[in-house]
């Protein structure tokens, strides 16, 4: 038998329907894997084995009377971002020393009520902020790819690092993800997995720690097309507590598949072509061009011409929303207190210490614009700025059903490389901020590899509430490409 | 947009973040990268643009007016760093 740990989840879904495994043998194969590698990749912060095995045996039970749902006895890993019931969630800040929430998030409540099995919690940039992974209170995550014929460590892309790096390294079968500027589609294109952010509205944002109200959308990352179709057909839908969550019907993303991209029409957006960009990037692009061609789909070039101002106005937008959340950790409800002569110094020690310093300086720059006086010139102004993004998209959505480009403007960078600059760490999402700016939905495939031998992603980004042609054209790359592979196993204490 | 230490520390207090010497002058030249860099947006008018504030045209829907939480007061305190009888305690505000 093949390695449980390898199966996609429609693979794996398969052989527990055939009874060819159970539950808990797939759920104690994947809790071997995490034992073995987590020490070398620090992919999880919490592994939760007991409620794993009981979760599957459920599974097992409900399988053997035939009420399996659509995601029963498969084992996912989540990120510290989704409040779990019981279970530590730190969003991997030090403020949130502890926290164990008396509630679950809407996402992972869907997930565990369509019969999925939770073996622990991931790990991310803290607070979801960074592009990297190196900002989490629990460390740097390394990702499992390596560069030809060097073991130096690279980074697995951020803030879904842990998430990304378990999906590749098969310590999960599928992993839930946030993304407020690229968290879920950059480490996706950096671990050779695939990364769906939905359109805004398709998730319910309830229970998931808030880092920019406005841009964070939950999603997938998984291995194929098909188990992010599967695992988002399971965490999206309507929920009355999140007033912006969309009450729409959830399409069977897994039915369009097989649709193909005949007769669809592909932007390629000029802008996008930025300066500097590494030409194994442009050849890239080029190859997926010329697949979707030869699966019939016709290709136009396009303009948005506001492009280049979505990542100054994401950094107004974003640290202000930022800076209005993180008001809630003071040191008196929830995580950490430290002690100081007066109330006042109490928040300010407590904050001192529990903020890491990326998100210190979101957290000022965000005090900054939205101080009195220059509430107008920064976060007003950046959301007009958002309103003549979304009117670029808006127009070229009129003559084409998608837009194709990298996700990312280079492949996986090695840890430390860009953590002394913030503005280049920034320039990392300059692709797929411009999607959440807009609210759209954005698909990251691998597309191959880099000429150091790590992946390379394209990504989708389609029309408001149509991630279904997104996940046709991201299968017809897919279909093109192949699945990426396994990268070579460094990080088993057994390899 | 350049930013001063008074400014800086002046942002800090607004925050709530007890920063040291060090990192004053560490946010100092960063915050003015950052905000000289976002100034490119000055290049575009934007008098005649209204904000964006939602991705689709939708109605924000009303609720009933009705309790529909509470008697949880456990649950609420469980995390607190310091509680007493269902209270969070905090330092002394009051003279």
């Amino acid at each position: 038998m093949t390695d449980l740990t390898d199966l996609t989840i429609s693979d794996a879904r398969e052989g527990l329907a055939a009874k060819s495994f159970s539950a808990v043998e797939l759920t104690e194969a994947h809790l071997a894997a995490i034992e073995a590698a987590n020490l070398a990749l620090n992919a999880y912060v919490l592994t939760t084995p007991e409620r794993a095995i009981d979760m599957a045996k459920a599974s097992d039970a409900r399988i053997a009377k035939g009420k399996a749902g659509k995601l029963e006895g498969i084992p996912l890993g989540i990120k510290d971002l989704f409040c779990t019931k019981d279970v530590r969630t730190t969003a991997c800040s030090h403020i949130l020393d502890g926290f164990t929430p008396p509630y679950e998030s809407t996402v992972t409540s869907n997930l565990w009520n369509a019969g999925a099995v939770m073996l622990g919690k991931l790990n991310n940039d803290e607070f979801a902020m960074g592009s990297s992974n190196e900002t989490s209170f629990y460390g740097e995550v390394v990702n499992p790819w390596r560069r030809k014929g060097s073991d130096a460590p690279l980074v697995p892309g951020g803030s879904s690092g842990g998430s990304s790096a378990a999906v590749a390294a098969r310590l999960c079968l599928g992993a839930t993800a946030t993304d407020t500027g690229g968290s879920i589609r950059q480490p996706a294109a950096f671990t050779g997995t695939v990364g769906l952010k939905p359109t805004y509205g398709r998730c319910s944002r309830w229970g998931i720690v808030a880092f920019a109200s406005s841009l964070d959308q939950a999603g997938p990352i998984a291995r194929t097309v098909r188990d992010a179709a599967i695992m988002l057909g399971a965490m999206a839908g309507h929920d009355p507590k999140d007033t912006t969550c969309a009450d729409l019907p959830v399409p069977d993303f897994e039915a369009v598949l097989g649709q193909g991209v005949k007769g669809l029409t592909i932007g390629i957006p000029k802008e996008y072509r930025v300066e500097g960009m590494a030409p194994e990037i442009e050849a890239l692009w080029q190859q997926g061009i010329a697949w979707l061609t030869e699966a019939g789909a016709t290709v136009k070039d396009v303009s948005l011409p506001h492009t280049k101002y979505a990542l100054p106005s994401y950094y107004i937008v974003a640290p202000a929303e930022a800076s209005s959340n993180l008001a809630r950790y003071d040191g008196v409800r929830y995580g950490l207190r430290e002690p100081g002569k007066d109330v006042i110094s109490m928040y300010e020690n407590t904050r001192e210490a529990g903020f890491g310093a990326e998100v210190k300086r979101r957290v000022l720059i965000g005090t900054y614009v939205l101080s009195a006086g220059y509430y107008d010139a920064y976060y007003l102004k950046a959301q007009k700025v958002r309103t003549l993004i979304k009117r670029d998209f808006d127009q070229v959505f009129e003559s084409v059903d998608a837009i194709l480009t990298p996700t990312t403007p280079g492949p996986a960078f090695a840890a430390g490389e860009k953590s002394g600059d913030p503005l280049e760490m920034y320039l990392n999402d300059i692709f797929t901020v411009t999607v959440n700016m807009a609210g759209l939905p954005g698909l990251s495939v691998p597309a191959g590899l880099s000429s150091e031998g790590t992946p390379l992603g394209l990504q989708v980004i389609g029309r408001a509430f149509d991630e279904e042609t997104l996940l046709r054209v991201g299968q017809a790359i897919e279909d093109a490409a192949g699945v990426m592979v396994k990268p070579q196993d460094w990080w088993s204490t057994h390899a | 947009m350049s930013v001063d230490r008074a400014t800086v520390l002046r942002i800090a207090r607004l925050a709530r973040v007890a920063i040291t010497d060090e990192e004053a002058q560490r946010l100092e030249s960063e915050l003015s990268g950052i905000l000289d860099w976002v100034a490119q947006l000055d290049e575009l008018d934007t008098a005649n643009v209204e904000p964006m504030t939602r991705v689709e045209a939708m109605t924000m829907k009303m609720r009933k007016d009705e309790v529909t939480d509470g008697f949880c007061a456990d649950d609420i305190v469980k995390n607190a760093p310091e509680e007493d009888d269902h209270y969070f305690v905090v330092p002394k505000i009051v003279e």
